[in-house]
């Protein structure tokens, strides 16, 4: 009977591990033209029992700094998510922790980029959820140059990190609600004190090494 | 009669002021809460039993619409103000303005968790693409199989041009020199210009003209290309060490499209 119970327990053991597996091939690797994995394709691969199992893929996840990251379609329920929210809501790996200003910079992004998708994003959330193009643009321009302007609004727009309607207007795209924390934004903004009206010198160096890292990695 | 008639016109006028009204606030983003919905309503109510022929009525419903819609847009505002992301839009665009860009990209890398993804092929993906290879007939049997009339491309030079009398020699420097001036102004005060914000011109025919042109720039080394691989954008500067005729080390030649498709491309982006 011990011996029975204890066959039991390795069986369910196995069918964990390689529900896991499962699971991660399923969110690492890119399925579709966007990354993430829906609710419903989950539970058609992994069973209904997905939840749990996505809940201890998570707990593997913590040791790498990544977790498991759940986006609803209309916006974070207040309760317990049902299981229709569940079915529908994309699922992604995201890093749990923050990049460095460098790790961030080898990954391509320059300082101009990040700071002008935080200036777009954050005037979009500011604005309940849409901004005119119009109005970012020539927030981005007081720092900007106009070309870069343009260029920049065009690769967060290809990203997924805003979209645009046909009368010009911008919201949050896909990738906002997946990989930005809106508040945690908004708050340290407002929280930051303003140290100077003018950029350091020291930001342009670090342009600079953004640029020949980014020119590292196209000679790669 | 005339009064009822004044009546109508004024209610007519009032519905068409309401409409504006609203149709004000859901475009311009403008405070909802300007309408105030119980004087709106009052306006409708009194001239309801005016309205008689579809035209009046569908004018009324419409008011109705858009009063409807204004009403969502306060309930949305509401919302909005009362979640811990409301934040006064002014404050925030002062933040924004007074912060170094440096101290805006790091608070935002404290809130940014970007998504981990992998393009990777895989042994199923391997097997299908060696299937397709297998099958893939070879390109000179594919041409083959074509039917219709096939174009023959080839190549001009100047002389033919100037024999077609398309351009004149003399000209044609002319053209290039004030072409190059215009680069030189355009770049003046950065060290690049993107390659189609300088090409592209109000017609198609002008931006042809001008890639032409910019071809013989780049061919003679009074112009150079960059290509940043990241953004797909290509810029061009001109370079004052090279002399034309020049022998140069690495010539390649750098194929750009400038079809119509892709000049309305650019048009719609430009315009924006």
């Amino acid at each position: 009977m011990e011996r029975r119970c204890t066959t039991l327990k390795l069986t369910k053991k196995a069918h964990y591990a390689s529900r896991i597996k499962r699971a991660a091939h399923l969110l690492f690797f890119k399925h579709h033209k966007m990354p993430g994995v829906k609710g419903w394709e989950l539970k058609g691969r992994l069973g209904v029992n997905y939840p749990r199992i996505i809940s201890l893929l998570n707990s593997h996840l913590e040791k790498l700094d990544l977790r498991v990251k759940t986006v609803f379609e209309e916006g974070t329920p207040t309760g317990k998510p049902s299981g229709r929210e569940l079915d529908r809501a994309r699922f992604y790996v995201t890093l749990r922790g923050t990049l460095e200003p460098r790790e961030a910079r080898m990954m391509g992004w320059r300082i101009d980029d990040m700071a002008g998708l935080a200036t777009t994003i954050s005037t979009i959330i500011a604005n309940q959820g849409r901004a005119s193009r119009e109005e970012v643009e020539e927030l981005l321009r007081e720092k900007l140059p106009n070309w870069r302007v343009h260029t920049n609004m065009d690769r967060y727009r290809r990203a997924g990190y805003i979209t645009e309607d046909e009368k010009g207007y911008l919201y949050l795209g896909w990738r906002t609600r997946a990989e930005v924390d809106e508040k945690q934004l908004i708050d340290s903004l407002l929280i930051e004190q303003e140290t100077a009206t003018t950029d350091s010198p020291i930001s342009v160096e670090d342009e600079a090494r953004a640029d020949s890292s980014l020119i590292e990695q196209e000679v790669d | 009669m005339t009064e009822h008639k004044e009546t109508k016109k004024l209610g007519r006028d009032q519905l068409e002021r309401i409409i504006e009204l609203c149709h004000q606030v859901e475009e311009k983003g403008l405070d909802p809460f300007i309408v105030e919905v119980d004087d709106v309503i009052q306006v409708i109510k009194t001239y309801f039993p005016e309205w008689k022929n579809p035209e009046e009525l569908c004018l009324d419903a419409e008011a109705l619409h858009q009063i409807a819609s204004a009403i969502k847009l306060q309930s949305e505002f509401i919302t909005h103000r009362s979640t811990s992301l409301y934040t006064d839009p002014f404050l925030i665009t002062a933040k924004l303005t007074s912060l170094p860009k440096k101290k805006i990209s790091n608070l935002f890398l404290k809130a940014w968790h970007p998504i981990v993804e992998l393009e990777q092929m895989s042994s199923t993906g391997l097997a299908e693409a060696v299937g397709y290879w297998k099958n893939l007939i070879p390109l000179g049997e594919r041409w083959l199989q074509k039917s219709g009339p096939q174009l023959q491309t080839g190549t001009t030079t100047l002389a033919e041009l100037e024999n077609e009398d398309l351009i004149a020699e003399e000209e044609f420097q002319q053209e290039l020199d004030t072409f190059l001036e215009e680069l030189k102004q355009a770049t003046r005060d950065q060290k690049n210009i993107e390659y189609w914000s300088f090409i592209g011109a109000d017609s198609f025919r002008e931006t042809a003209r001008r890639a032409y042109l910019m071809s013989f720039l780049v061919t003679y080394g009074y112009a150079t290309f960059e290509v940043d691989h990241m953004e797909e954008i290509i810029y061009v500067k001109p370079d004052e060490t090279r002399r034309p005729n020049s022998q140069h080390s690495h010539a390649a030649s750098f194929p750009i499209s400038v079809g119509f498709d892709d000049w309305q491309k650019w048009r719609e982006g430009a315009q924006r």
